[in-house]
Formats: structure tokens, sequence, C-alpha cells
């Protein structure tokens, strides 16, 4: 095959793929451009780009308040997991004790469970403590998943920074506590923030759990919100306010992930480089 | 500084034993060297007196305090690990200050002792630097001179010359003697190396499978190693051992030669062999002869010589470097 003609195939498929990856993102971009009138029609290109469908969410429903408290939720959701994560990565993958494996793997079987199967028994949970209908609901919900993934991909981490560097800091007087802030912490950077932001994600998209455990709009996180959009009359489905929602709330993710993009990438090769 | 005694000291992982009852007494200021082939246990010794490992059985003191239950940052000893375990994301300076910073050293003490430790090392222009941006050698020196700036009773080495070239690790190795002499300080240093263990011991302690063969000056061991295990680790090229009954001795079990103490005659002498190979290493030769039923010896010879592959040479042992060994390895006074 001559190297133009595979040259041309490999860019085909290069721009097939991004056309498979990109195109839905775009059409719901153009979507919530358009005035409500024109959605039904199949067009490819905004034609008269209106903000009206923006200001609506913003001005008739509460998606403010959503948006606040879906980073309320992801951000605690975030910090508490990493919290918890790293020092349990630091017990699992340094400190020799019975049952280690065992805890491990009870860690990982948690995740196993689909969230309809615990739904109702965080149902429970949730309300014993008092929860239901506030923040913390998701809060302590979304720790169900975000947790054990953490705890697994710290604890790999964990085990693959050299021993002798933990017992220099002994020797040099540090306490587990210390290790894990100042010595630790540092190395695991890259790995915290990529765990971190898939758990802001998981956190931030999560649906079930904030549906059961809500019932005021006010208290309700973005993925709900947007679920209870509703138009003007009971047959009418806003699906310009639903697109513009949409993309409203996928800009923080798309601005963290570009942010992070640097240590995003030096955590994918950190164990390549030899300290 | 401080003197470092051990007492029936045992290390046992689950029912595994793998340190069977250690005494041996450090003599403050003394350099001491714990020498024996991999596995023996000596790294294992040297992390029980760092107290990075727990003592499952006997007593451990330094400077006359029983430390078995102290951590180690409260023991007064300060560690260079093989690999040197830098702290990647610190500069030189905060590797080399972190202790003090944990132990809430004034400020301006830490920052004078720090270049006081970077000048002797020569660290000094390196101060700001990460250890990923130094050579071998350099990390190396960052990580004696975390240990000096401690200021400890006890200085533990493990190993810390064996990620070195060659060349760097002879200049060290002459550093660290140096060191010694200036620091005055009591030293441990593990290393499977037996001429680092000579150069730079005050005494030796040889080490097999978990237990102390022989503890003694490098001469004594060369001269009177205790049994054959030592005799056949120190030294290089190893010492020839021969079976008593087959050259006619009735006296002990086995003889030992060292190469060096065998001469070489082309004419007469108590026993003949075939050299199978010879090793011309400038300043010294060595030759390997099959002699039949004797077995293989070496035979280490000063300066150049000519003796090839083929070449039937008679040799003769120097009466009073010959070592005898009983039955059980043991050596008998001579």
């Amino acid at each position: 095959m001559p190297k133009s003609v595979k040259t041309g195939l490999f860019w085909l498929l290069v721009v097939a793929i991004c056309l498979y990856a990109l195109f839905p993102f775009y059409y719901a971009i153009i979507t919530s451009l358009r005035p409500p009138a024109d959605i039904f029609t199949v067009n490819y290109f905004p034609g008269k780009p209106t903000t009206d469908n923006y200001v609506g969410i913003f001005k008739e429903q509460n998606f403010a308040v959503n948006i606040f408290n879906s980073l309320l939720v992801s951000g605690a959701v975030t910090l508490i997991s990493l919290g918890l994560g790293v020092t349990a990565a630091y017990a699992l993958g340094r400190i020799q004790f019975a049952g280690r494996g065992l805890l491990l793997t009870t860690i990982l079987s948690v995740s196993m469970f689909p969230q309809v199967a615990v739904l109702s028994g965080m149902y429970e949970l949730v309300r014993v403590m008092g929860l239901y209908n506030t923040p913390g609901a998701m809060i302590f919900s979304d720790l169900l998943f975000t947790l054990p993934f953490t705890v697994w991909v710290l604890t790999t981490f964990v085990k693959g920074l050299p021993k002798e560097i933990e017992e220099a800091a002994i020797v040099d007087g540090a306490t587990p506590l210390i290790i894990i802030r100042r010595v630790f912490l540092p190395l695991l950077a890259p790995a915290m923030v990529t765990t971190g932001l898939l758990a802001f994600i998981g956190a931030w998209n999560e649906f079930l759990f904030a549906l059961t455990f809500t019932i005021d709009s006010n208290e309700r996180t973005v993925p709900v919100a947007i679920a209870f959009i509703s138009g003007a009359t009971k047959y009418d489905l806003p699906w310009g306010r639903i697109m513009a929602a949409s993309v409203t709330v996928t800009l923080p993710l798309i601005v963290l992930v570009l942010i992070f993009q640097r240590k995003i990438v030096a955590g994918l090769t950190a164990g390549a480089v030899k300290g | 500084m401080a003197n470092v005694q051990l007492r029936g000291i045992r290390k046992a992982y689950g029912s595994f034993e793998t340190i069977h009852g250690v005494d041996l007494d450090i003599v403050d200021r003394d350099f001491v060297v714990l020498v024996g082939p991999s596995g023996c246990g000596k790294s294992t010794i040297l992390r029980l007196i760092a107290g990075l490992e727990d003592i499952t059985a006997g007593d451990m003191f330094i400077d006359g305090k029983r430390v078995n239950a102290d951590p180690p940052s409260k023991r007064g000893i300060a560690m260079v690990f093989q690999s040197y375990a830098l702290y990647p994301h610190m500069s030189v300076r905060d590797n080399i200050s972190f202790g003090l910073d944990l132990a809430k050293v004034p400020k301006e003490r830490i920052a004078a002792k720090v270049a006081e430790a970077a000048r002797q090392l020569e660290l000094t222009p390196l101060l700001d630097r990460l250890p990923r941006q130094l050579s071998g050698g350099q990390r190396q020196r960052v990580a004696i001179g975390r240990a000096i700036v401690r200021d400890p009773k006890v200085f533990l080495f493990d190993e810390p010359l064996s990620n070195l070239d060659a060349g760097l690790r002879v200049q060290t190795r002459l550093e660290l003697a140096k060191l010694h002499r200036d620091m005055k300080a009591t030293t441990v240093y593990v290393t499977h190396d037996q001429v680092e263990a000579m150069t730079l011991a005050d005494r030796i302690v040889v080490i097999n499978a978990g237990q102390i063969e022989q503890i003694g000056t490098p001469m004594e061991l060369y001269n009177r190693p205790a049994n054959l295990f030592v005799a056949g680790f120190i030294g290089s090229p190893r010492m020839n051992f021969i079976e008593a009954a087959r050259i006619g001795e009735t006296s002990c079990a086995t003889i030992g030669v060292r190469p060096e103490h065998i001469n070489v005659s082309a004419e007469s002498g108590r026993w003949q062999g075939t050299v199978i190979h010879a090793e011309h290493l400038g300043a010294d030769t060595n030759l390997y002869l099959d002699c039949g039923d004797k077995g293989l010896l070496t035979v280490r010879l000063f300066g150049e010589q000519r003796y090839g592959t083929g070449d039937v040479l008679h040799l003769s042992p120097v009466e009073d470097a010959v070592h005898r060994f009983n039955a059980e390895g043991r050596a008998i006074g001579r």
C-alpha cells in the first residue's frame, strides 16, 4: 500500500474517532443554543443562536442552588475519600497485619454491588442518621463507591514507594502521620490528583442516591435537577433547557481536567522514573 | 559516642528464626564491620540495632541503656541506607535538615549544622538541588550528611557502597575511613564485600546463618581464622582446603593453605600439579592447578610470571602458614 494511502486512512480513522467522541457533546451545545420552536427540526448548525435556555434555567429554576449543592457534595466526597483513602492506603500498603488481604478484597467487593441493591439499606441508614433530604445524605452514600477505588489505587501507589524512604523518615523521628503528610503526600500527589478527580466526577454525576435521598428541589444535585426540568405543560419536554443545563455542569469538569492535566500525565508516568 | 552491647539477641519471623542468639560488644569509637554471605542475617542485626525490626529475645544496650523498646529516633543512631533513601521531593538542604526539623531544633542551629555538614562533605554548591539532579556519589554524600547532622552516638551503614561503580567505591571507601577518623564515632557497617571489611574495620564480625562465626581485627581473621567458614570467607583468592588423609597428615581432618603461602618450583616440591588456568593481573599471577587426588589448588604468585596452561609445577606450602582444622571444622591451635 502506498504511504499516502496509509496516511489518508490513518487520518480518516482519527476523524471518525473524534466525530464519535465529540458529536454528542457538539449536538448538546447547539441544541442548547436553539429556541424551543426549532428543537425538533434536525439541524447540524446552530443557525440563529440564543441564550434564552441558559437564562431560563437560572431565572426560572434554582439551578444555581443545585450547582452549589453538587459542588458541596462532590467537594466533600473528594476530600473525605482522599483523607480516608490515603491513611487506609498507608496501613494496607505498609503495615503487616493479619487479614490484610481479606480486608482489601472486602473493600473491593463493596464496589461490586449495584447501587440499586444497597439503595433500601442506605435509605434506612440515612434516615436513622437524620441525613434525609440534606447534602449529608449524598456525601455519606457517595463514599460507598468512591472510597473503594480510592483506597485501592492509592494502596497500589503506596506499595510502590521505596520502603527505605519510610525507614529513613522513621530514623529521622517521623511519626506515621508525619510520614504520610511530609513524605508520602508529596510523592503521592499525582496519584491523589488522578483519584481525586475520578472521585469528584463520580460524585458529580451520581444520580440514583441523589434522587432517592432528596425531596426538595433546593436540596437536589445537578443530575437530579436536570431530570426534573419541566416545561410549560406536562407534555412539553424542554430539550433546550436540559441541554443548556447539561452543558453548564460539564464545563466545571472540563476545567478541572485541564487544570490538573499535567499532574495526571505525571501520575501515569510516576513509576517509570527512578528517584 | 557510645558502646553497643548485644546480649543473646534473637529474631524470629513467626516460627522461623533467622538470628540465633548473638552476643556482641562494640566498643566506643570502634569501626565494626559485619560481613557475611547474602542472607546470613547481617542486615537484620543492623536493623535490630537501629530499631527498624523488633527484637524477639535478648537485650540491646546502647551507651549502657537498654533500648529494646525504644523507637529508632530515641536510640541515638543514624543510618545510611543502601539505596541512599533520600526524600525525592526535598532539596539537599531539606533532606539533611528533616530530622532536626522534626526534633524542633531552632532554625539558626539547623542552618549552622547543615552548613557545617555540607562543607565537610563538599555539598555546599548542591544544597538547593533535588536528589534526582545528583550523581550516585553525591547522593551517597547527602545520605551521610543526613546522618552526621543528627550527632548520633552510633553510625549504622547498610552496604552503602554497593550501588556505586568500582572507581567511586574505592574513593568513597577512603572518604568513609577519613570521616570515621574525624568524627570518632562508633560505627557499625554491613557489607558482603570482604575487601571493604578488611580495609575499613577496626574489628570484623563474620556472620553466617544467623550466628557469629568469629570476631577479630582484620589481621587476626586472616592469620588465625577460627574455623573453616572464616578461613574460606576471608582472603581472595580463597584458601585451599585439602583433606588431611590424602597427604598423610593424621593430626587433623583438613588443612588449609592460602594461595599466597605456596611456593612454586619447576624441579621439586611436596605436591605436583598441572596448570589448568593462569590469570595474569600484572601485580599478581593466579595459577589454578589440578593436583590429582589433592584436588584443585590455587596459587598466588607476586609479579609477572611466565607459567601458562599445561605447565607441570611442584608446590610446597609455607609450613608455618598452614592452618589445621579438626573434624568439626574448628581450627587447631598452632
